[in-house]
């Protein structure tokens, strides 16, 4: 299964974490600079996979952001390596090719749609099409609702004027 | 312009999100932060801030929304939001079905499956499962996965399962990774649901039976017997995924389901593993994915990695173990460092069941275990460490010792270091080599090691081989002594290899006159003094010093007191250990004793002798008749004493009182203690733990206590270590231990890779033809880099075995035949058909002379001479049986150089790179957006190196 996943800049700046086994706020901290040390110098010719504490951590690299993926000693490291590249090109056909910076502002979506590609640390959904619908019934709901909340306050600015 | 454009798309992602100006200047300012500690400041600030807005009363709750979210950004960065997860916990229970999802979010963020407020998210969970709306059920189920535990699963579990039945795909595939979640935490709480996972295998949505094979994985790998009869099935789904029969929507990157494949493949691999019956069903479907798998993607060789996998695992096949051959021969011979990886991971799965494929690629570990990428390096040492057999095992090993010299990462190291320990005790050739690796490990990696190998250690070196041979003993004692005397000069040793040092110099260090008493005495001051603060070293010394004084005394030699010697003595007798006092005060009793005595209490080199203990202590009757003449109790043994205690209770409370006693109150225990005082004074055999009772007016210390510790540093009181140990449960394994240093490691070599070379005539086409190949490319790389190889084939030599080193040699002799050869299959037939027209037409002329047909003779016999000179002794003899056979021959050679040549294409596309781009160059460029992009990203400061922008445009563009 899947421990973890990091999103971590080249300079090592975290721009996401997402944890399925438990790691107290302190490990979690430790575990990012121990791995951002590990991953951020390596050469771009080597193994995309790092052993670390006994699991393996996956990683690869998309323009400056290392997408990071901690798995068991004996799972399928070019399988993860899939996963990692499945999940880029849903966050890609979502945002319209997607950029470090919709990762940052809209972290909250990166969330809501890793929720969808991965549970419990497993890949749930292996069809790109069922991810992008699932999300896009979850933001049609935000659209109603925004507009909802638009008419309201319109018409209780338009009241209150 | 620029800017105001960059500010539009700002404002565009912040309305997006709905987030504040606050929070996007957050962000902003966290991306301009130029350190670390700056980065800490900012959100520190921004958590005070919240920390204040959020004791405020009457949020509104969009706000609240935001607020939430800026707490999950400062909690990723790593800082402590807690004041904040009640807010979220609050959230979750919003009807409005946007915060709903927000709350679910952050708690799932924030919270753990052991945190407090879980108790009061339960609640809102199964509301929440209840719920009509499919999304705000699927938030929930994804609530569930993070943070229900395994005392809450009770809880939700009745609805969970119910929602297996939902209408909504994505929601039952969530309430099966739910209820997957469950089992990893509890095995028994879903333990009768079993059946619910297999019905949904047969789910109409693909999706739901991928991810109900997760739950089933788990459960098989329990169990694989109960689920045989699934293995008809598994096989059906993979056999009409691999036939593209699931809807396109699953393909990735041309694959048919290739998630679900590898899944499918785990599950087979298990449920075949040593069963014929489940493994032939299994059969065909592998060929076939090995044959339509498209090795030139990453995915694609994902599932070939799997394939292999699983026919390693499953009842061998061995047409499915050429293809898994072939393979792994392609990973390893790939440019890829990823596929490499893989391809030394599936050769150590390989070899389990056939060690002598290893032989054939090895050039391409030992490329491998030079690779920089320490990634591929540690791979390939675990792989070594699978293959490591007596004969070459000091290759392996030492190399393992370099790369455990060089590595600092502790996990590795002691993982290298068992490793090591464990491959020299199981197949080291002789006791020598066994001690100097032993010294390396224990000097590199000595506080990694366990104990119980330094007390093999020291039982080696006291016991020799063990036979008849007491010359070779002596020898290889003086050569520790000699190696451990080098090794005290060095800095820094650790602990337990000092202890391993001073007890072998203790007990050997003056056996062969080699080294002077005070010699070695002053060697042993110096380590207890260097090591002052460790009394476990200083104890050792002690011991070690007391030893040396009491073999030259009992050999009627004089020692002197050395003055550090004193001091330290002196020292130690007022040390805080009551031990390093103890052996203090013994060593000082022991120097006002008799030679004779001191050679009872101490003989040399007795520290394997068994020790005899009679139970009777003759020696004390006389004391004993005259305290019974005296009017004392006889003694009645401890058995009697309890046996009697437990039936005839009554008769034995008027008998004994100070025996019934002991049923009634504790205070009897507290007196029991010394009962292990009866077998220590047999002087005789016991060394050091005698010593007590013939000075005990001097050594008042509770000798029970003592003599456990003793013998549970020291392995030399043998019986009594074994019993003491084994009660405290810290017994040596000393059992089995000699043989494996016993001669016969010696003389069982080569036997495996006799078989080896014998593989290679196998009849089997397809074997001949594939390794022969493999032989080629490797000749051919060889050429390549011939410099670089002479040293790279001697250690494969040492590493695969002479075998393989002569097979290789054989190789590159045969070499050059073989390179001639393709030019031959060109040229010969072009002779060979001249033959045949000259011999129909040779009838005429022999009408007209008989000189002519010799001249015709020999000149048709002249290209079979040429060729036999070029083919070699074996194509010789088909020439010699007629010429149709070795045009055959030859083209047959022909085919298989033109299939060396397949390969190295095949590999070349599958780099990384190519695959991206290949992938990528259908989305389209959206030049516009990215430059937007580049320039937002350069204002906000997520980018501090303008020439390379943060943007994935130059992958997806």
């Amino acid at each position: 299964m899947i421990h973890f996943v990091l999103l971590i800049s080249r300079q090592g700046k975290v721009r996401l974490t997402k944890w399925y086994s438990p790691y107290a706020q302190k490990e979690r901290s430790k575990v990012i600079r121990e791995l951002s040390g590990h991953i951020l110098i390596r050469g771009p010719k080597l193994c995309n996979f790092v052993e670390w504490r006994g699991y393996k951590v996956v990683y690869r690299r998309y323009a400056s952001l290392y997408f990071c993926m901690c798995i068991d000693a004996n799972d399928n490291e070019l399988e993860v390596l899939e996963i990692i590249h499945h999940f880029v090109e849903i966050l890609d056909r979502y945002f319209g090719s997607v950029c470090e910076l919709d990762l940052i502002f809209n972290f909250h979506k990166a969330y809501y749609i890793l929720d969808e590609v991965l549970i419990a640390g497993e890949l749930q959904e292996s069809s790109k099409k069922n991810v992008a619908r699932l999300v896009a019934a979850q933001d049609s709901l935000v659209e109603a609702a925004k507009e909802e909340s638009n008419s309201i306050s319109n018409i209780i600015a338009q009241a209150a004027k | 312009m620029e800017q105001l454009k960059s500010f539009g798309r700002e404002l565009a992602m912040g309305s997006q999100g709905g987030s504040s100006k606050e929070f996007l200047d957050l962000v902003k300012s966290i991306g301009e932060a130029r350190s670390k500690s700056e980065e800490d400041r900012i959100i520190l600030r921004e958590l005070e801030t919240l920390r204040r807005r959020l004791s405020e009363p009457d949020i509104p709750r969009r706000k609240m929304k935001e607020y939430l979210l800026r707490l999950a950004y400062a909690e990723m960065l790593g800082h402590d939001a807690s004041f904040g997860y009640i807010h979220a916990v609050k959230m979750a229970h919003d009807d409005n079905i946007l915060l709903k999802r927000t709350g679910y979010l952050t708690v799932a963020l924030f919270l753990d499956e052991g945190h407090d407020l879980i108790i009061l998210i339960v609640n809102t969970i199964q509301k929440d499962l209840r719920s009509d709306n499919y999304l705000v059920v699927s938030a929930a189920l994804v609530a569930v996965c993070k943070l229900i535990s395994e005392e809450t699963i009770p809880a939700v579990l009745p609805q969970v399962v119910e929602l297996l039945g939902h209408p909504k795909e994505a929601v039952r595939k969530k309430a099966v990774m739910a209820l997957h979640r469950f089992y990893q935490r509890s095995p028994s709480s879903v333990s009768h649901l079993i059946s619910n996972f297999r019905k949904r295998l047969c789910d109409n949505d693909p999706g739901v039976m991928g991810a109900t094979l997760c739950p089933l994985f788990d459960l098989i790998l329990e169990d694989a017997n109960s689920y045989k009869d699934l293995v008809v099935s598994l096989v059906g789904i993979l056999k009409q995924i691999a036939e593209k029969r699931l809807p396109t929507t699953y393909d990735y990157h041309h694959m048919p389901a290739p998630f679900i494949q590898i899944k499918l493949l785990k599950i087979l691999a298990l449920l075949g593993s040593g069963d014929k019956q489940a493994s032939n069903h299994m059969y065909t479907v592998l060929t076939e994915i090995f044959r339509k798998c498209d090795s030139s993607s990453n995915i694609g060789n994902a599932i070939i990695y799997e394939c292999v996998c699983c026919v390693s695992s499953i009842y061998p096949n061995s047409k499915l173990l050429d293809a898994a051959i072939e393979a792994t021969s392609k990973f390893l011979k790939s440019e890829s460092h990823n596929l490499k990886y893989m391809g030394i991971d599936a050769l150590g799965r390989l070899i389990r069941i056939n060690p002598d494929i290893a032989e054939e690629h090895q050039l391409a570990v030992i490329d491998c275990l030079e690779d920089p990428d320490d990634t591929l390096k540690w791979k390939t040492f675990e792989l070594l460490y699978k293959m490591t057999k007596s004969t070459n095992v000091e290759v392996i090993v030492d190399r393992m010792i370099d790369y455990m010299i060089n590595i600092t990462d502790s996990h590795y190291k002691t993982e290298i270091a068992s490793r090591c320990v464990e491959l020299a005790e199981q197949f080291a050739p002789s006791n020598q080599w066994f001690i100097q690796t032993m010294n390396k490990v224990f000097e590199h990696a000595g506080d990694l090691v366990n104990p119980r190998v330094a007390h093999n250690l020291m039982r080696l070196i006291a016991e020799g081989f063990g036979e008849d041979d007491e010359g070779a003993d002596t020898q290889l004692r003086s050569s520790a002594v000699d190696s451990y005397l080098r090794i005290l000069g060095e800095p820094k040793l650790p602990s337990l290899f000092l202890q391993v040092i001073c007890w072998v110099l203790g007990e050997y260090g003056t056996a062969d006159g080699k080294y002077s008493a005070s010699y070695i005495i002053s060697k042993l001051c110096d380590v207890a003094e260097a090591h002052s603060s460790d009394d476990t070293v200083k104890a050792y010394a002690v011991s070690a010093i007391m030893k040396i004084f009491a073999f030259e005394l009992a050999a009627g030699r004089k020692v002197e007191m050395l003055p550090e010697c004193q001091t330290l003595i002196d020292e130690v007798s007022a040390s805080h250990s009551t031990d390093l006092q103890q052996r203090a005060y013994e060593f000082q009793a022991l120097l006002g004793l008799s030679p004779q005595t001191i050679e009872n209490v101490m003989p040399p080199d007795a520290s394997c002798e068994d020790i005899e203990i009679d139970k009777s202590l003759p020696f004390l009757s006389n004391y004993i008749n005259q305290a019974i003449e005296n009017g004392a109790r006889p003694y009645i043994s401890e058995s009697e004493r309890s046996g009697t205690a437990s039936t005839i209770a009554v008769a034995s409370a008027s008998q004994y009182q100070h025996d019934t006693s002991s049923v009634h109150s504790l205070k009897f225990e507290a007196y029991d203690l010394p009962k292990p005082r009866g077998p220590a004074p047999s002087i005789q055999s016991s060394s050091m733990s005698s010593l007590p009772t013939i000075s005990s007016d001097l050594v008042p210390v509770s000798e029970a206590t003592y003599t456990t510790r003793e013998e549970q540093q020291n392995p030399k009181v043998q019986t009594l270590a074994d019993q003491i140990s084994a009660e405290i449960g810290v017994r040596l394994r000393l059992d089995g231990v000699q043989k494996k240093w016993g001669r016969q490691t010696y003389s069982s070599p080569s036997a495996p890779s006799t078989s080896s070379s014998s593989s290679t005539q196998k009849p089997s086409n397809g074997m001949v033809t594939s390794e022969t190949i493999r032989e080629n490319t490797l000749d051919s790389r060889k050429q390549q880099i011939p410099e670089v190889s002479a040293e790279k084939q001697r250690l494969a030599a040492s590493l695969f075995g002479k075998k393989a080193a002569e097979k290789k040699t054989q190789a590159g002799t045969r070499r050059p035949v073989k390179e001639i050869q393709p030019a031959v299959a060109t040229s010969a037939p072009e002779p060979l058909k001249e033959d045949k027209v000259i011999v129909p037409a040779v009838p005429p002329p022999d009408l007209l002379d008989l000189g002519e047909p010799s001249e015709t003779a020999t000149q048709t016999i002249d290209p079979f001479k040429q060729l036999e000179g070029l083919l070699g002794p074996g194509a010789g003899s088909d020439v010699a049986s007629g010429p149709g056979p070795s045009v055959s021959a030859v083209t047959t050679t022909d085919l298989m150089s033109l299939a060396t040549d397949m390969p190295p294409i095949i590999d070349s596309k599958s780099s990384d790179k190519g695959l991206i781009s290949s992938t990528m160059t259908k989305k389209g460029p959206n030049v516009k957006d990215a430059l937007q992009k580049d320039a937002t990203a350069r204002q906000v400061g997520v980018t501090p190196t303008s020439n390379n922008p943060n943007l994935f445009k130059d992958l997806f563009g």
